[in-house]
């Protein structure tokens, strides 16, 4: 966190400063190792050993927040007979299907209730029905569909039995404790390098500052999200995390510490394909023909998320305003559909197979930053057009003459189609704007510089974009160009012609029948007469105030500093923080006082906003057959779940199994030594001859790497390493290895290595440094590759980039690739040209890399 | 009688000349919460519009500006020692602080310790100290005291300043700072370093890498209360069992009078590469007076001797 999010980590420091424990577990030794009380090494991609193990050392010793876990948890649901775990199946769960690589998860559900009423008996029926589905529905069905639950979650179909005794042989708790038992001591030493000495302090660190009185926060980034079970890792933490007590408490949760300045941003109004702002989920082409069919999965549910239809009619009135009218159900029309994944890679496989032509790249770097920049190149080479709009002219603005891929001969810049336009944009600075961070904070930044030349801003080139396009098309009467012509596009320009981004802000949170700003989103309506852009942005602009641009510091407020920016939903601090208090409605302890029942007032109270309904008291059990919010009950903190309890064990939602299992990362060079299942039974490869998969174990790519940022750059160095001051703090790429690696291959300190895989190989200088370690797992070593990522063709210093070693592989549910893979390192450069090329097919077949010889190479 | 060259000096501005001055203002960098973001560097450059200072990777782990120089004017050192170290320290000299190797380009760097058994059991830990190092605006400067154009100067706020249009590169400067910091652009053959962002403290704003440090490592104000601060510190780490935690340059009795930059160290000086007793160059600067002042009478004595002698 140091190394990445320094100013955020100024937190950590003044947290230590307090008393707090600071324990860090990373591959490498960082700087937040150098400050942390403790650094735990661990093999890169073992994590869910790691966490499993901390699960099991809760569960078996009785160290769970017991109270807390029967009532705010699924600890006490009662699981379908059909279910068979891990442990029964040698690594996979129940409802496998092999051919199709996907899960139906059928038999994870809550136990179907023995005298079920007409809409329970309706969902069975349903649940017959997807069972005679063939494998191309399941897959249509399952499409994009496990991440676009969002923030409602996955709807479960009925309660379901609870065993608050958490003895039922088939409740979540036992299940969980089986699951887990194996994730010994041992075992995390086994697979994760770490020693059972240090585990165990570790162990009692965690469980020592967690309960009534105390809470421990995690915080993770990409070491946890960019892998093939990256997801399950987080699920993990979460599970470890509900079990203790630390979910929806201060000083508790799990923090997503994000690449970027506004990276929550663009998931809550998003840049991804399945979901539409405020975690809609995008409409599909098979499933969803009306708005009635689009919201009737969530509608009606138990908690807020039943309201969908509300938050969904107002965003087609966002966009298409007056146009959007019931008759024409809102323009729903008028939304794009997903027919599958269509993410990233997928999208860039589809380039280079010439069924995608024209690509906006905006802040992005793909030639360097994402993985196997081979695939983008080749990508890229192959589209009609491409826009880059960006700060710099960046690898991918110039691939096309001076790509690695020219270099070899792979390319010829003669033969590329691709017309780019390179378009200069403005930075932060020379903007006005909102960024929301990782708390879901929403702070608006002023302009303070006009951009320079031409440089412009998003807002300004994506609204004169759509103006230009709407005069092409004026007059059209061609039905395909109405979704466009009907937009709702009127902003307000200053003297420059430039839009005022807080007009797009007061859009995003919405307007009623007068026209007036609301202030939240249980005001929100579903006959058309509200409109907005993001509900769960609803509030920041409330009272006609840019709520986000409050600045009042924290000294002149209390700790919670409500008037700092604003934060969705609703201005809330903590999400859930009805758990906050015992479910009595008093809080757990004085200590970790939140949000409490106050029963003279008949109301939630505290110094956050409470997230419940605000007169619900502790006590309230909801009427049989109440919908949304009214089938919210007292002690039902998880007020966006349909049966408002946070799930240990997730019934539907996750494409890779309802808990989470230990998996070896798809390249690895050990066995798994939990299952005899190796890898992910559901991870996604994307299947082209450009992206071959080192085999697991061999002894040709015998060592682990995995890439990382440094403090001194930015990602893809884009906005680093094209400037001087920054890049004289990390002028060249290297590589980071151990003493003892750099023995065994004679590596030499600040010498040149040449890293391989079975993608390419690149060479990077050589830092042989103690901060690396050699993991021992049982009788053998693990020895690691630092790469920090940061080089590319361009800039001031330049180099190979290490993102051209990763293979794609992506975990199903959110399509993010793993980063992790194995690898060769040898002294030297590397070899130049074709010959380049010659020596990685020469790894590959000494290998046993098989690539289809109809493809051939990388191709054009 | 006293004197300005050496010794204990609580008012540095009066002493200068200024009858009325602000208090002395100056940094206290806390290397206990030091993060080796280069923040400081970084804002450093920034506002004083500093040239980079070559590309170069060093090798000395994550420290690539290598030291304090004309260019330079916050450098961020970065030391890996391993934790408990398996070869024997016989104690013999080495070209760089303890804890350090010699590579054959001559640069101290960081040691690898290949050798290291208990990494390689997997036991072995490392510690890795960052510090943010600065030049030390002296209560004894001798650099200024050796300036013979006057382009050094001591401000109102008792911190040491170098001014460009005055001087005239002749590099006296240089060797008389006890701590290396003071440094000649090659190419522009001027004195350069930092000026505790005097422009800055005009205007009652915080210096710039004080302003850009995120954990507040480097902690500017009155350095009266900064001394006071650092004691606190110094005071709750030993209580926690820090016992390497020291100061240094805190002490106004020491070779320099103190320093108005001041620093909380986890390891001996020299491990940053800090000298362990440093001494203001011109302290002798008076006794070397005296003597030359006694040898010249002396001479003169002799003289009118001989005359009055040969007279006799």
């Amino acid at each position: 966190m140091a190394e990445a999010h320094p100013v955020g980590f100024q937190w950590v420091m003044e947290a230590k400063r307090r008393g707090a424990t600071v324990i860090h577990v990373d591959p490498r030794f960082t700087r937040t190792s150098a400050v942390a009380d403790l650094h735990v090494p661990i093999r890169a991609g073992s994590d869910i050993a790691f966490l499993g193990g901390l699960v099991n050392h809760v569960l078996s010793n009785d160290l769970d927040f017991r109270e807390y876990v029967v009532a705010y948890t699924n600890a006490a649901s009662v699981i379908d007979s059909g279910f068979q775990d891990t442990e029964d199946l040698d690594g996979l769960f129940s409802g496998f299907d092999p051919e199709m690589r996907l899960y139906d998860p059928l038999t994870w559900r809550y136990e179907p209730p023995e005298n079920p009423n007409e809409e329970e008996q309706e969902r069975i029926g349903e649940f017959a029905r997807a069972e005679r589905d063939t494998g191309e529905q399941k897959r249509s069905h399952q499409a994009a569909q496990s991440e676009s639950h969002g923030s409602g979650g996955a709807p479960v179909s009925w309660k379901g039995r609870r065993d608050e005794t958490l003895r039922h042989p088939r409740c979540v708790f036992q299940i969980l404790k089986r699951h887990f038992a194996r994730y010994t001591p041992e075992m995390v030493q086994a697979v994760c390098g770490i020693e059972p000495d240090q585990f165990r302090e570790v162990a009692d660190s965690l469980t020592r500052n967690s309960g009534a009185d105390r809470t421990t926060a995690f915080a993770y980034a990409v070491g946890w999200t960019q892998h093939a079970t990256g997801a399950q890792m987080i699920r993990t933490a979460s599970i470890l995390q509900l079990l203790l007590g630390n979910i929806g408490r201060p000083g508790g949760g799990i923090m997503a510490l994000r690449g970027h300045a506004s990276i929550q941003g663009s998931t809550d109004i998003p840049t991804l394909f399945n979901i539409l702002p405020g975690y809609l989920p995008m409409p599909h082409s098979e499933q969803h023909q009306s708005l009635d069919e689009w919201v009737r999965d969530d509608e009606g549910k138990a908690g807020f998320w039943g309201n969908v239809r509300s938050y969904s009619v107002s965003l087609l009135k966002a966009y298409w305003g007056d146009a959007a009218t019931p008759e024409n159900d809102f323009c729903f029309d008028y939304l794009p559909r997903v027919s599958g994944d269509h993410s990233n890679y997928t999208t860039v496989k589809a380039q280079i197979e010439g069924r995608c032509k024209g690509y906006f790249l905006v802040g992005e770097n793909p030639a360097v930053g994402s993985s196997n920049g081979k695939m983008q190149r080749l990508g890229m080479a192959n589209l009609d057009w491409l826009v880059v709009r960006d700060l710099q002219m960046i690898e991918s603005a110039t691939f096309w003459k001076d790509g690695p891929e020219i270099e070899t001969g792979e390319l010829v810049t003669e033969d590329i189609g691709t017309e780019v336009f390179f378009l200069p944009a403005a930075s932060h600075v020379e903007k006005a704007g909102s960024f929301t961070q990782t708390q879901r904070m929403l702070q608006w930044r002023d302009k303070a510089v006009d951009p320079p030349g031409d440089c412009r801003s998003e807002l300004d080139f994506y609204y004169e974009l759509g103006q230009l396009i709407r005069e092409k098309l004026a007059g059209s009467t061609d039905e395909m160009d109405r979704p466009l012509l009907d937009l709702a596009w009127e902003y307000p320009v200053d003297e420059h012609g430039d839009v005022d981004g807080q007009a797009v802000l007061r859009e995003i949170n919405g307007t009623g029948p007068d026209g007036t700003a609301l202030s939240a989103y249980t005001q929100l309506a579903a006959d058309g007469s509200t409109s907005c852009g993001c509900w769960i942005y609803c509030g920041v602009y409330a009272d006609e105030v840019n709520q986000a641009r409050r600045r009042k510091p924290h000294w002149e407020q209390d700790d919670v500093a409500l008037e700092w920016g604003w934060v969705w939903p609703a201005n809330r601090r903590i999400l859930y923080n009805r758990a906050s208090a015992a479910p009595d409605g008093s809080p757990w302890s004085e200590r970790k006082k939140h949000v409490w029942w106050d029963s003279e007032q008949g109301k939630w109270v505290g110094a956050d906003v409470p997230d419940f309904v605000p007169d619900r008291p502790p006590d309230h059990v909801p009427e049989d057959g109440a919908k949304g919010p009214d089938a919210i009950g007292g002690t039902d903190p998880f007020i966006m779940q349909t049966d408002g309890k946070a799930w240990l064990f997730a019934p539907i939602g996750l494409a890779d199994g309802p808990m989470p299992v230990h998996y070896e990362p798809p390249e690895s060079p050990v066995h798994n030594s939990l299952y005899a299942q190796q890898n992910n039974p559901a991870q996604r490869r994307v299947e082209h001859p450009t992206n071959p998969i080192n085999p697991s174990f061999g002894e040709t790519f015998p060592y682990v790497f995995t890439t990382y940022r440094l403090t001194e750059h930015h990602t893809s160095g884009a906005m680093s390493r094209t400037l001087p001051y920054l890049t004289e703090l990390q002028p060249e790429p290297f590589c980071e290895v151990s003493p003892r690696l750099a023995r065994e291959r004679g590596l030499e300190h600040l010498g040149w290595a040449t890293i391989v895989t079975a993608r390419t190989a690149i060479e990077a200088r050589v830092l042989v440094t103690d901060r690396l370690r050699s993991l021992r797992l049982g009788d053998r070593f693990v020895e690691q590759v630092g790469l920090p990522y940061h080089w590319g063709v361009n800039g001031i210093t330049r180099g190979d980039s290490p993102n051209d070693l990763v293979n794609v592989t992506m975990d199903p549910n959110v399509y993010i690739q793993e980063k992790v893979g194995t690898c060769d390192i040898q002294p030297g450069r590397r070899p130049r040209g074709p010959a380049l090329t010659a020596y990685v097919d020469d790894y590959r077949r000494r290998a046993g890399v098989h690539i289809h010889p109809d493809e051939g190479g990388a191709g054009r | 009688m006293t004197n300005s060259l050496w010794g204990r000096l609580d008012d540095v501005s009066g002493d200068a000349g200024y009858e009325e001055h602000p208090p002395r203002m100056g940094f206290f960098t806390d290397t206990s919460v030091c993060i080796g973001c280069k923040a400081c560097e970084v804002a450093c450059k920034e506002w004083n519009e500093l040239p980079e200072d070559g590309y170069q990777l060093t090798g000395m782990s994550y420290d690539n500006t290598q030291q304090l120089g004309a260019s330079t004017w916050r450098h961020v050192a970065f030391v890996e020692k391993p934790l408990h170290p398996t070869t024997t320290d016989l104690g013999l000299p080495g070209m760089g602080p303890p804890g350090w190797d010699t590579h054959e380009s001559g640069l101290p760097q960081a040691a690898p310790s290949g050798e290291d058994q208990a990494t390689e059991s997997g036991e072995g830990g490392i510690r890795w100290l960052m510090s943010s190092d600065v030049c030390k605006h002296c209560t004894h400067a001798a650099c200024l005291d050796v300036c013979p154009t006057g382009s050094l100067f001591r401000t109102e706020f008792g911190t040491v300043v170098v001014q460009p249009d005055i001087c005239n590169g002749c590099g006296y400067c240089v060797p008389a700072c006890p701590y290396g910091v003071i440094d000649l652009r090659k190419e522009d053959g001027r004195a350069f370093k930092c000026t505790l962002c005097y422009d800055r403290l005009k205007d009652g704003q915080t210096p710039a890498c004080a302003q850009a440090c995120p954990t507040q490592s480097i902690q500017y104000g009155e350095v009266s209360e900064l001394r006071q601060r650092a004691d606190l510190r110094l005071a709750e780490l030993l209580d926690k069992g820090v016992d390497v935690a020291r100061l240094y340059g805190r002490d106004p009795d020491d070779g320099v009078g103190g320093d108005g930059a001041f620093f909380l160290l986890l390891d001996e000086p020299e491990v940053y590469g800090l000298p362990p007793d440093p001494v203001v160059t011109t302290r002798d600067l008076v006794t070397i007076w005296k003597h030359v002042g006694a040898a010249a009478v002396t001479l003169a004595g002799l003289g009118v001797a001989s005359f009055f002698g040969r007279r006799s």
